[in-house]
């Protein structure tokens, strides 16, 4: 069960706004990138989230470039989960891929600093704060494998190849 | 029943009758970084460690996002590619030598080809018939060393084009008006499939420049069929044997199909800060313009130096308005410099830059100053994108680049020309 706050931001939050492109030199020290994290999406966010609180995007969530620091850098920060109404493309991938859950549901009904519990085996989130419960769509099920094994590199290092 | 291009080209690489939804493995022909995200993918391979690249010749390392460097930690990032590529044979495309998108273009893909990049363009080479996808650094990284990975088949809208392009509009708007049509996530997980009567007579570098965008709608590929145009583009390259023909078959099953009349088409442009934020330039005529950029994988080929040469000529640029000019490749600057392109767009005032992507990505060459506005020919307008949150992005195409260059507002090609 995870449990955290929500931090929340809204529709296109792209790869440019989690990791910026002027950061580019700091991206082979992704401790010091973290530090940025989402920065000029909200320029407070690093230095208030803690460890276990939640991402929580609007639709889109992000968009843009493969830069697979972006949620690399969400994970660094302590981010245990990316909620979002939907998300792009390559960034579900890499999220998965470095073992951060990423879980699309209906993020309207979460406010900025509401308290969650998420149970990711049922994909089930309970809002403590205003008592609504949201239920999230199964991840496929090449995406479930990699990510119950940490991520691509612990599934690529225990299995050799791919097991789909 | 029939299959698109995606079904038909995973089946083929897979050995196996694919359909949309399945996932599948497939062989990978080509995998590909560039230097912000080869030093992350290099790190995760070596931390898998597999014995070596599966297919070395085919994995390529581009130093093209940020060259020449402009910090130290982005030359120790360039110095671990060189020496990496060095160690395990793969090839490398260092410093001047073009951006990967298009080098890829002009010396490697082929149709029907399966290409994995750490670069969400990747997608450019979907302009060849190759389905071209982009991913991050672990997918890569895998794809280094077991030359496959996995694909959940897309399904595909068709995009059928008619009709001829009126003067001065191009490839470049008929690919913003889509995304202002279909939205930023309107093809999320999907395959662009470009077809129609309007395909049949248009060129390569224009499929290039539509298949580049198609991640801005959120589609996985953007893929043209391949036919007599391909033929001579490859031919052209001297890889005259790479050609294959390939279409969709007769009957393909498509999720969705969008018609798109090209002679009805107007000079569009994309405002801060998501693409498909799309206006006309009739609407935004008159907006200030501080710097104007042509150039990246998106429209720095040579039909982008003629365009702007031909709006440019014996014109000179707003003083209070930078151009720069970033040809793609060297094979395009050469032949921009052989056909006095490049001439007359210095004559014009404009900064040449290194073949590279340049000022796109807000690493140098071209970084905003605050409250500043470019109008640009590459492909996002993100906010920050250009190296300042504070800066405010346009995309358009070259001709309207051009032309608004000389006037330091948005202006209408149709009125300079």
């Amino acid at each position: 069960m995870l449990k955290g706050r929500a931090f929340k931001f809204g529709d296109n939050i792209s790869t440019d706004l989690i990791a910026p492109g002027r950061l580019v030199h700091l991206r082979s020290n992704l401790p010091e990138l973290a530090k940025h994290v989402l920065e000029d999406a909200d320029p407070t966010f690093a230095a208030r989230v803690k460890p276990g609180d939640f991402v929580v995007g609007g639709s889109n969530f992000g968009l843009g470039s493969s830069r697979e620091h972006a949620p690399v850098i969400i994970k660094m920060a302590g981010v245990s989960a990316v909620l979002a109404k939907s998300v792009a493309r390559i960034f579900f991938r890499n999220a998965i891929n470095v073992g951060l859950p990423v879980l699309v549901c209906d993020t309207d009904k979460i406010n900025e600093g509401d308290e969650l519990e998420i149970d990711l085996a049922s994909g089930i989130i309970q809002n403590k704060t205003n008592g609504e419960t949201l239920t999230s769509g199964k991840l496929p099920e090449a995406m479930l494998a990699i990510l119950n094994e940490g991520g691509l590199k612990p599934y690529i290092r225990k299995y050799g190849d791919f097991q789909i | 029943m029939g299959k698109n291009l995606a079904e038909k080209i995973l089946s083929e690489k897979t050995g196996s009758d694919v359909k949309s939804g399945d996932i599948v493995v497939s062989p990978v022909d080509w995998a590909l970084v560039q230097d912000t995200t080869g030093p992350l993918t290099v790190r995760e391979f070596l931390a898998l460690e597999l014995p070596k690249l599966a297919n070395p010749a085919h994995t390529i390392l581009f130093i093209d996002h940020a060259a020449p460097s402009p910090q130290k930690q982005l030359s120790c990032d360039h110095t671990f590619l060189r020496k990496f590529a060095n160690d395990y044979g793969a090839v490398l495309s260092d410093v001047g030598e073009g951006v990967c998108h298009q080098i890829m273009a002009e010396k490697y893909a082929r149709p029907g080809d399966v290409i994995v990049g750490a670069d969400s363009h990747t997608v450019t080479a979907g302009g060849l018939g190759a389905f071209a996808t982009g991913m991050g650094s672990s997918d890569v990284a895998a794809a280094f060393g077991l030359g496959k990975t996995w694909f959940r088949v897309p399904e595909t809208f068709f995009i059928r084009m008619t009709g001829k392009f009126q003067n001065h509009v191009t490839a470049k708007d008929v690919i913003l008006h889509l995304i202002g049509l279909i939205g930023a996530d309107g093809a999320t997980y999907k395959a662009l499939e470009f077809g129609g009567d309007g395909v049949a007579d248009m060129s390569v570098t224009d499929r290039l420049t539509i298949a580049n965008m198609a991640v801005e709608a959120g589609a996985k590929v953007g893929l043209f069929p391949s036919d007599i145009l391909t033929q001579e583009y490859l031919t052209q390259q001297g890889r005259a044997g790479d050609y294959r023909s390939l279409t969709a078959d007769a009957g393909a099953v498509y999720e969705r199909i969008i018609d798109i009349d090209l002679s009805n088409l107007e000079p569009t442009i994309a405002k801060p800060h998501t693409v498909d934020n799309t206006a006309t330039v009739t609407e935004l005529k008159g907006t200030k313009v501080d710097q104007v950029f042509i150039g990246t994988c998106t429209n720095g080929r040579l039909s982008d130096l003629k365009q702007a040469a031909e709006i440019l000529r014996g014109k000179r640029r707003n003083p209070g308005t930078r151009l720069l000019v970033g040809p793609a490749s060297p094979q395009v600057l050469l032949a921009g410099m052989k056909l006095g392109y490049i001439q007359t767009l210095v004559e014009a005032g404009a900064v040449i830059l290194p073949p590279g992507c340049a000022g796109c990505l807000g690493v140098h060459q071209g970084v905003l100053g605050d409250g500043e506005v470019c109008l640009s020919t590459a492909n996002r307008n993100f906010l920050g994108r250009m190296g300042n949150p504070e800066g405010y992005i346009y995309l358009s195409s070259t001709p309207t680049a051009a032309a608004s260059a000389i006037t330091g507002v948005i202006t209408d090609p149709r009125e300079v020309a």
